[in-house]
């Protein structure tokens, strides 16, 4: 590592933009079309996909210095397997830990934990990045795709914790008189095919917000 | 009857990608047109249900709390299952490179035409999603565990094959510039689960 501080200050502009790149830019979700797969199911409520976010950008962040410093001695041709089992070490770890503190939101989580093994972004920024940089510059890659990752979660599960249940981490927060006056919860937020919705809308704005700036 | 069950709840009922998102990546990366949407789809399949029955035995005789009893007595209060991510990922990325190098050796064309697909499959969720679920969901035998990933299997390849001739026939339609491609894609998608929703509740 102390090589690289030599070459490139640890937060020159170059190391900023790698990290910030992927919350806007190049986010992995809506841009990059990565780790839809598994994390979409989990944004019913807030607390669930922060937890999620905050898994998959540990899981990203440690992968890509693993990866970026093994770099040079992994075989080419099974590489996969060997970012696989990586992968899957650190999966299990967090796993290991959610059980230990947080076992209600990893009983909420089940399966998906186990697939953030297979979540695109992470094999997408160990084959992309970790394999041709730096561990340090790896390791804010992963930071940054994983704070994409993690925000766009949040905004969906905002929307639909909101709209569908009508509370933000659990504390109700539209008020009584709202109900009276005939407000009602809508339940189809709560249905999984929303979210493909919600996402649909969310790279539309997006794409028409950059287009504009772009000009 | 339980199979059948299991079957059409896994392709309908539980499909993978409307209800639980897996395998998503691969499926808007190449839903664009029929043909190979059709290839991945059998690809998929045919993963899941060689890998799937793997994964089921190594849970039951090997990494379940109690499952190493067949070996001694002494074994019999052992828990592997927090070994169980990475024993299944390695079942699943090993066996897609050998079907990958057994392919190309035996089998050009269908190595051409399915060939590419096989690496990606590796890192496919649904594919680690059923084992998952299998997991989860303590089936009985063997014989529902791989009633169960040819299900899922179908499903998948229902769900894609489906979506990608949506894709084909959208190219002649007029969509809002900002949402041409990947904004109209999940809409359809998100409007194709809600369609499958009125699967639901069906038992046999």
């Amino acid at each position: 590592m102390s090589n690289t501080v030599k070459k490139e200050p640890l937060f020159g502009p170059k190391m900023r933009k790698v990290l910030s790149g992927p919350l806007n830019r190049d986010n992995p979700v809506i841009v990059q079309v990565l780790g839809i797969c598994s994390a979409l199911a989990i944004t019913v409520k807030l607390e669930p996909a922060l937890v999620m976010g905050i898994s998959v950008t540990a899981v990203t962040a440690v992968g890509n210095v693993v990866i970026a410093a093994l770099r040079s001695t992994i075989p080419q041709r099974i590489r996969i397997i060997v970012q696989l089992v990586i992968v899957a070490m650190l999966v299990i770890l967090v796993d290991q830990i959610l059980k230990a503190f947080a076992y209600e939101v990893s009983k909420q989580l089940s399966v998906f934990v186990g697939l953030i093994i297979t979540n695109c972004i992470i094999m997408g920024r160990l084959e992309a990045f970790a394999m041709a940089n730096k561990p340090w510059a790896s390791f804010l890659d992963g930071l940054g795709n994983g704070f994409g990752y993690a925000w766009m979660l949040i905004v969906v599960a905002f929307f639909r914790e909101l709209l569908g249940s009508g509370t933000l981490f659990g504390h109700q927060v539209i008020p009584d008189a709202f109900y009276a006056a005939g407000y009602q919860n809508n339940g189809l937020m709560i249905l999984p095919p929303m979210v493909l919705i919600i996402i649909g809308l969310i790279i539309w704005i997006h794409r028409a917000a950059t287009r504009d700036s772009s000009k | 009857m339980e199979y059948v069950n299991i079957f059409v709840k896994s392709v309908f009922v539980e499909n993978m990608v409307f209800a639980f998102f897996l395998g998503m990546c691969s499926f808007l990366a190449v839903s664009k047109n029929v043909k190979t949407a059709f290839g991945l789809g059998v690809a998929v399949t045919f993963v899941l249900v060689m890998t799937l029955p793997i994964n089921y035995l190594l849970e039951n005789f090997l990494l379940k709390k109690g499952a190493l009893g067949w070996l001694s007595d002494g074994f019999a209060d052992l828990d592997l299952s927090f070994l169980s991510f990475i024993i299944f990922i390695a079942v699943i990325a090993s066996f897609t490179q050998l079907v990958e190098m057994v392919v190309e050796k035996f089998s050009p064309a269908l190595y051409a035409s399915l060939g590419i697909f096989l690496p990606l499959i590796a890192v496919n969720c649904a594919i680690l999603g059923g084992s998952l679920f299998m997991q989860e969901r303590n089936y009985a035998d063997l014989g529902e565990a791989t009633v169960f990933a040819l299900g899922s299997g179908i499903g998948w390849l229902l769900a894609i094959v489906g979506i990608a001739a949506i894709h084909e026939k959208i190219k002649y339609s007029h969509v809002p510039k900002s949402l041409q491609g990947l904004g109209i894609t999940f809409i359809i998608a998100g409007l194709m689960g809600i369609a499958f929703m009125c699967f639901m509740g069906i038992k046999l």
